[in-house]
C-alpha cells in the first residue's frame, strides 16, 4: 500500500480535479472549455479503478500494474484531446479547426506507430510496454507541442486570459512532469524523487481551477507582456 | 546522458513556461490604480520597487485574506526569490541582467501591493456589513 504522504498527495489531487469540475460547472463554461473537464472526469475514473486493483490485488500484483499502465495511456489520450481543444480554440477564428483536428489525429496514429515499432522487438509483454512507450511518447509530443501551441500564442497576440494561462500552466506540468520523469532515471536511489510526479499531478488542476475562479471569459491581458524579453 | 539532456531540457522548458506564467500573473495588476489608503500604509508614492516585496508581504500577513488571490501570491513569491537568486549570482557576472530582474521584481512587489489594496477595500467591505446588522 503506498505511504501516508503519497496517499496525502492523491487525495489532495482527486479534489483539485472535482474542484476544477465544480468551478467550470459554477461559472458556466464546463461545455466551453468541455475537453478539459472530461480529462479530469477521466482522471477522477481511473483513480477510482486504480484504488480498487489496488486494494483487490495488491501494489505489486500484474493485475494493478496492467491497470495503472492502461488508465495512464487513457489519460495521457485524454491530455492530448484536451491540448487538441486549446489548438482548435485559437486557431478556429482562422478556421484552420478542421486542419488541426486531421493534423492531431495523424500525430497521434504516427506516435501509435513509433511506440509499436519500438516495443514489438522487445521481448518483454507486448501489451503493458507498448502502454508505456506510447504514454511516455505521448507526454514528449504533448511537451513539444505544447511549445509550439505557446508561439503560436504570442505571435497572433493572443488576450484571452483564460487561454493563455490554460496553455502556461500545461506547458508548466508537461515539462515538470518530463523533469520528474528524467529525474526517476537519474537519481531513483533518492525516494524524494519517486514523490515528486504525484506532486507536479496536482498542478494542472490546481493552475487550472485558480485561472477558472478568478478570470472571466472576458478577461483580456496584453500577450506582449509576458515575453521575458521585450521586443 | 539521456536523462540528463531531457532533464536540462525540460528544466529550461518549465522555467520559460513558469516565468510567463507569473507574468501573466502580475500583468493583470499592472493596469491597477492603487487607493490613497495603500499608499499611505505602504509608504509607496509612485511605483513600488522590487524591494518593497518583502515589506508588502509582511503587512499582507496581518490582513484577512480573501479566497481568490492566495495561490497566485504563493506563485510570484517563488518567482520572485528565483529572480533575487538570479539577480544575486548570474547578475553579478552578466550586469546586463540587473535592469531586466529590477524590472521583474519591480513587478511582482506591484503584484503584491495591489493584493493589499484588494484586501484593504475587502477587509473595509466586511466591516461596513457588520455595521450595519
Amino acid at each position: 500500500m503506498p505511504g501516508l504522504l503519497a496517499s496525502a498527495i492523491w487525495y489532495f489531487g482527486v479534489l483539485l480535479e472535482v474542484a476544477f469540475v465544480v468551478c467550470s460547472i459554477w461559472r458556466g463554461s464546463f461545455f466551453r472549455y468541455f475537453f478539459l473537464n472530461l480529462y479530469f472526469l477521466f482522471a477522477l475514473g481511473s483513480g477510482v479503478v486504480r484504488y480498487f486493483f489496488l486494494t483487490k490485488f495488491g501494489v505489486s500484483s500484474g493485475e494493478y500494474y496492467f491497470a495503472y499502465f492502461y488508465t495512464d495511456v487513457l489519460l495521457t489520450l485524454a491530455l492530448y484531446v484536451a491540448l487538441t481543444s486549446l489548438y482548435t480554440r485559437i486557431f478556429g477564428e482562422l478556421q484552420f479547426g478542421k486542419y488541426v483536428r486531421l493534423t492531431a489525429v495523424l500525430l497521434l496514429l504516427g506516435t501509435a506507430l513509433f511506440s509499436y515499432a519500438v516495443v514489438a522487438q522487445s521481448e518483454q509483454r507486448l501489451s503493458t510496454a507498448f502502454a508505456y512507450e506510447l504514454s511516455q511518447n505521448l507526454y514528449f509530443v504533448g511537451l513539444v507541442l505544447t511549445y509550439i501551441l505557446w508561439g503560436t500564442v504570442i505571435k497572433l497576440r493572443e488576450t484571452r486570459t483564460r487561454l493563455v494561462q490554460f496553455i502556461l500552466a500545461l506547458g508548466i506540468y508537461f515539462s515538470a512532469y518530463a523533469a520528474s520523469y528524467a529525474l526517476v532515471n537519474l537519481a531513483s536511489k533518492y525516494s524524494v524523487v519517486h514523490i515528486m510526479g504525484p506532486i507536479v499531478s496536482c498542478l494542472l488542476p490546481l493552475s487550472w481551477t485558480v485561472t477558472m475562479w478568478r478570470h472571466s471569459e472576458d478577461s483580456r491581458l496584453m500577450t506582449a507582456q509576458l515575453v521575458a524579453v521585450q521586443r | 546522458m539521456m536523462a540528463s539532456l531531457i532533464f536540462a531540457v525540460s528544466v529550461v522548458t518549465l522555467l520559460m513556461f513558469f516565468v510567463s506564467y507569473c507574468r501573466s500573473l502580475t500583468a493583470a495588476s499592472s493596469r491597477h490604480q492603487l487607493s490613497w489608503e495603500v499608499r499611505d500604509v505602504t509608504g509607496i508614492s509612485a511605483l513600488p520597487t522590487g524591494k518593497d516585496f518583502v515589506r508588502v508581504s509582511q503587512l499582507l500577513q496581518l490582513c484577512p485574506e480573501r479566497p481568490d488571490d492566495k495561490t497566485g501570491l504563493q506563485a510570484v513569491g517563488l518567482y520572485y526569490s528565483i529572480l533575487n537568486f538570479v539577480q544575486r549570482t548570474l547578475g553579478r557576472l552578466i550586469p546586463a541582467l540587473q535592469p531586466w530582474t529590477e524590472q521583474e521584481l519591480a513587478g511582482c512587489a506591484n503584484f503584491a501591493v495591489v493584493i493589499l489594496d484588494r484586501r484593504i477595500a475587502f477587509s473595509r467591505e466586511v466591516l461596513a456589513q457588520q455595521g450595519e446588522l
